[in-house]
């Protein structure tokens, strides 16, 4: 494997050509987590729909980082590998899946895929809410861990979230 | 791809003028200066005509300097070397907020051993408070360490005030000219300085060479035993061709430091002046009284790692104080003391020039920058109000 400084080939043209970047409008479910150990901020979209056998899939899926090289390319690979996907193979998917695709990270940037991993599951965690699903108990934990560790983030950003907020609002209205 | 190189301040190429006056040094008049023989007293005669050099450009006796191999070593013995020598006068030392971490780190240990430290605040441009300063002063405080400028956004300190304060209150006044030695003037005699940082490699000299002024009569213990080399402050074995390559620098930062910084200043000012027109662009650092070759930025919605790594695919070095590219995951403690959120010092630029410093580089970067910034904020969430 190539090396580009500290990054992979792969870190690289993700970072350069990140796919499902942006926005979904109307998602079925949305994950917005920080990271408490360098302060990145990740949004992540889910639509969801039924596949011949019932089952719901990530039918779309698209992210807004404010993050480092390793922050947007981990963003981009957590869609790819996440995008088509039933919500229970998507809920297998772990951090060393998303840092191994990506032809692995530096040490210091492990916690980037962390981040990634996380918000994907905050986003099926919401769909699952909103519609009154069942939650699976390792879910159930690791939204609890999250939404602790983003209480941090959403404390240190705060100025700019609200700032956001009241931009959504004027749209909205 | 064309190569545009945008961080002197972390190091400087080696000027091919300098390079030619340090290669005799290594084969032929490859010498240790402490021998006898023909051979140690070429590489003595060079070494002291080096000192006095480079002594003489910040108005110093010669025999007030000693050479280093870094200007961390000269940080290191300043701040050590005064707090083991002088314990029986105190154990309370005073630096800024906003020293490099040469400095800032050494005198954090210092505070490990049992020394008493005091931080003190900076204002929005990064200029020292003085008044804090004298009402920090104690009658155990044994120095006071502030840099001349500061690496990350530029400003220049107020040296002779801060020299005077130290002065007048008996206590040894240190500074950290790394980034201004060779750039703009500095005199110890007159802003009254006790003991001076400096260094060969940020101003087009080879790297390993620092040096360290320490005025006559000051109190200080070397940090190195041996040998004996440096008046018994510093042994080792001389590095002959570094520090030729040290006074090289110094010989024609004498003759063309004044209108080079007259050149860099203009091209500063103008990126930027071309920078600013981005959209949530902001200048960190004092507008005029900073170096000459110094222009630092964040942009609001975007993280430094990120940028740095696309201007290096436009082919631009550059650097960041994002957290994100340090290796403790924290931002600069610089951005921070000066006011910046976590998330502003994230989004942070530094670029600094040198005398290979085109227009034409300017403008490339000026050219470039926007539509990397404009991308990244595509991706980024907190981007609503940009377009």
């Amino acid at each position: 494997m190539k090396h580009y400084g500290m990054y992979t080939e792969e870190v690289m043209k993700h970072f350069k050509k990140p796919i499902n970047m942006g926005r979904i409008k109307n998602p079925d479910g949305t994950g917005k987590v920080g990271n408490v150990v360098c302060g990145d901020v990740m949004y992540l979209y889910i639509k969801i729909k039924k596949n011949k056998k019932d089952e719901d899939i990530i039918s779309d899926i698209k992210f807004e980082t404010f993050g480092c090289v390793a922050a947007i390319a981990t963003s981009s690979m957590i869609t790819k590998l996440a995008k088509g996907k039933t919500i229970k193979e998507a809920l297998k998917i772990t951090k060393m899946d998303v840092a191994d695709a990506l032809g692995g990270l530096p040490r210091i940037k492990l916690h980037c895929s962390v981040l990634a991993n996380d918000a994907l599951r905050e986003a099926i965690y919401d769909y699952l809410t909103k519609n009154k699903l069942p939650i699976p108990d390792e879910l159930e934990k690791e939204h609890k861990r999250i939404m602790k560790e983003t209480e941090y983030v959403e404390e240190t950003f705060k100025d700019y979230t609200k700032m956001q907020k009241e931009q959504l609002n004027l749209k909205e209205k | 791809m064309k190569r545009i190189y945008m961080d002197y301040a972390a190091t400087t190429p080696v000027d091919p003028r300098i390079l030619k006056t340090m290669k005799p040094y290594f084969s032929k008049k490859f010498g240790n200066s402490m021998s006898l023989y023909h051979l140690g007293r070429e590489a003595k005669d060079a070494l002291e005509e080096s000192r006095e050099k480079i002594a003489s450009f910040m108005n110093a006796d010669a025999n007030d300097l000693i050479f280093t191999g870094s200007a961390t070593e000269s940080d290191n013995m300043a701040l050590k070397g005064i707090a083991f020598a002088n314990k029986e006068k105190g154990k309370h030392i005073i630096i800024s907020c906003i020293e490099h971490h040469a400095v800032l780190d050494t005198a954090k240990w210092l505070q490990n051993q049992g020394f008493e430290l005091t931080l003190l605040p900076v204002d929005k441009y990064g200029f020292l408070d003085l008044k804090k300063l004298e009402e920090s002063i104690r009658k155990d405080t044994i120095i006071v360490s502030i840099m001349h400028a500061n690496n990350e956004i530029g400003t220049i300190e107020p040296l002779e005030e801060i020299g005077k304060i130290c002065r007048e209150n008996g206590v040894y006044f240190h500074t950290d000219a790394t980034q201004s030695f060779g750039k703009i003037p500095i005199d110890v005699k007159k802003m009254n300085i006790d003991l001076l940082t400096c260094n060969a490699h940020k101003m087009y000299g080879p790297k390993g060479v620092g040096a360290l002024f320490i005025r006559n009569g000051v109190k200080i213990e070397p940090l190195l035993h041996g040998g004996g080399h440096e008046f018994g402050l510093r042994s080792s074995t001389v590095n002959t061709a570094g520090i030729v390559g040290f006074a090289a620098a110094v010989d024609i930062s004498k003759k063309e430091m004044d209108s080079d910084a007259k050149r860099i200043t203009k091209l500063r000012d103008m990126l930027i002046e071309k920078v600013l027109k981005i959209e949530k662009s902001h200048l960190n650092g004092h507008p005029k009284i900073r170096l000459p070759n110094n222009a630092n930025f964040w942009f609001s919605y975007i993280e430094g790692e990120s940028l740095i790594l696309h201007l290096d695919i436009k082919g631009v070095a550059a650097s960041t104080g994002s957290a994100c590219s340090s290796e403790s995951l924290e931002p600069s403690h610089v951005l921070i003391a000066i006011g910046l959120k976590h998330e502003e010092a994230h989004g942070s630029l530094r670029l600094t020039m040198g005398k290979y410093t085109t227009k034409e580089e300017i403008d490339y970067v000026a050219e470039v920058l926007p539509g990397i910034v404009e991308s990244l904020r595509k991706i980024s969430p907190f981007k609503r109000d940009c377009k």
